[in-house]
């Protein structure tokens, strides 16, 4: 019998873009939220440049640009920056020195868990930014004050990620670490910290995220410079084309803060396992 | 006199609100040197219990536990672990994980490198002494993981359920490896499994567990001739035994 060729299989392709969990090409990954940004800023152009809104209220992207070339020139953007810069690496340092050991006690020994966990829960659920008045109190307006709200908003939940952080390393890794002799401080040292470290490297990139608002939001209510005092000026004179470029300002440095770290936990942890 | 022996052994936890749970009751057993043992029984019937209260990560709560003529008190060299999940270093090479079981053996580091070498060739794993775990198989890890206990040389090894991760066709395979390994070297090893035919295709004796909690239910000489091959499972004696075992087994699972 005369064997019946089967039909032409149909291809049909499906649109995984919208499957759930689909994978897409990372080239319309980036294409769209590159689009995005763009649309935003070309909607902020359109809007402005019809003068629908009054430069008051919205002032063009030209307005803040002659506004960031003025900065610069008068050297007050530099100035404003790098202060804030400034008090934000020192109080996000100061937080991180007590937040890794003390986190790292905490993750391995139950008993400083049960000591300090009720302590820092009841502080960490007390706003930071209510601690502006008190610290302005006990500390003036310098760089002291803006270096512990920094603290006040950083350490008490940067200490309890890392305890998790420290707490997700495998019993299984220190138990077989104890089989080769180790003592408990070699195993610590020599297990838990390097199993740890990733965890740890991205609680510091969130936490300097966070640190970010406490700072500008100190700067806000008290300082003489600093991007936060910036914009809390610009807004007695009605500049508001400063305020946008503050914010932008500060968005961007969050931004390259982000990838700086993301970068480098790539560099760094590149034998980190994705689930 | 045993290498490892276990009298009235008591395993007892605190759970929640007060309660206990008695995870091993009154266990007795022991391990002769150069002997390969293995402890069945259905899960949960404290089998793993037991090889962490060999390796001294956890205490016993009632009885005696004498290994080489001391008792267990708490971890060491002497007795080395090889566990189920996967317990590699990640950010160490195959290489660097398995010389991290050498540091505390005071050897010089000629020396240790030369065991490293040995311990990969054992496993077959040499071209595979820079690459990092995230890079292995799952089958090639517990290889590692087994270079890594093999390289200290420790008098006993203790090995819980390290195949029970690994598919049906690597398994097979791992359980050829260790045959082989074991025949030639004749560590001592207290294997903890629920996989009947890799018990009796491994051991030398067989110590079958009841439900929890785990006390000892049977013990069974195996008595097949070394070195043994993978064939041996398909004869009638080795099918018997299969399905005596089974049975035993059977009795205690609670479904």
């Amino acid at each position: 019998m005369a064997e019946n060729p089967l039909p032409a299989h149909p291809r049909r392709k499906r649109n995984s873009w919208l499957e759930l969990r689909g994978e897409i090409p990372p080239s319309l990954y980036f294409a769209a939220g590159g689009s995005l940004i763009a649309f935003v800023f070309l909607l902020w152009w359109v809007v402005t440049s019809l003068e629908l809104v009054s430069p008051i209220f919205l002032p063009s992207p030209e307005a803040v640009w002659k506004e960031l070339v003025l900065q610069i020139r008068e050297g007050i953007l530099w100035q404003d920056l790098s202060t804030s810069v400034y008090r934000i690496t020192v109080g996000w340092i100061i937080s991180t020195l007590f937040a890794v050991p003390i986190g790292i006690l905490m993750g391995n020994f139950r008993f400083f868990e049960g000591l300090l966990e009720p302590f820092i829960d009841l502080i960490r659920y007390m706003p930071a930014v209510a601690f502006v008045p008190l610290t302005i109190l006990w500390a003036g307006v310098g760089d002291t004050q803006k270096f512990i709200i920094l603290f006040i908003g950083t350490f008490f939940q940067e200490v309890l990620m890392i305890m998790d952080n420290v707490k997700t390393v495998p019993r299984e890794m220190i138990q077989v670490s104890y089989t080769f002799g180790l003592t408990k401080w070699e195993t610590l040292r020599k297990v838990i910290l390097p199993a740890a470290m990733p965890g740890i490297w991205d609680t510091f990139r969130i936490t300097l995220g966070w640190a970010w608002t406490y700072l500008v939001v100190a700067e806000l209510v008290a300082a003489n410079v600093g991007l936060g005092y910036r914009i809390m000026r610009a807004q007695r004179f009605l500049q508001t084309e400063s305020i946008i470029l503050g914010i932008l300002v500060i968005g961007l440095l969050g931004l390259l803060t982000d990838y700086a770290f993301k970068w480098s936990y790539r560099r760094m942890f590149y034998w980190v396992e994705q689930k | 006199m045993s290498l490892l022996r276990a009298r009235a052994v008591w395993k007892i936890y605190a759970a929640q609100r007060g309660t206990e749970v008695i995870a091993l009751r009154d266990l007795n057993l022991h391990v002769e040197e150069n002997e390969f043992v293995s402890l069945i029984g259905p899960s949960g019937c404290g089998k793993s219990t037991f090889l962490h209260l060999v390796a001294g990560l956890d205490e016993i709560t009632q009885g005696e536990l004498w290994f080489d003529g001391r008792p267990v008190e708490g971890p060491g060299a002497d007795r080395g672990m090889v566990f189920q999940s996967y317990t590699l270093y990640p950010w160490l090479t195959v290489r660097e994980n398995i010389r991290f079981a050498l540091q505390k053996s005071g050897l010089p580091r000629a020396d240790q490198e030369r065991r490293v070498e040995e311990a990969l060739a054992l496993v077959g794993l040499h071209e595979f002494g820079h690459a990092h775990p995230y890079q292995l198989s799952g089958g090639m890890r517990q290889r590692v993981a087994i270079a890594r206990a093999l390289v200290y040389r420790p008098r006993l090894l203790l090995m819980d359920e390290p195949f029970g991760a690994l598919d049906a066709q690597t398994r097979r395979l791992m359980q050829e490896l260790l045959l082989s390994i074991w025949e030639s070297h004749r560590t001592t090893v207290l294997f903890v499994t629920h996989d009947v035919e890799e018990a009796l295709l491994l051991s030398d004796r067989i110590y079958v567990m009841t439900a929890r909690p785990g006390t000892l239910k049977a013990e069974l000489s195996v008595p097949f001739p070394r070195p043994r091959r993978p064939e041996l499972e398909t004869t009638p004696e080795f099918l018997e035994l299969r399905q005596q075992l089974l049975e035993w087994i059977r009795g205690e699972v609670r479904w």
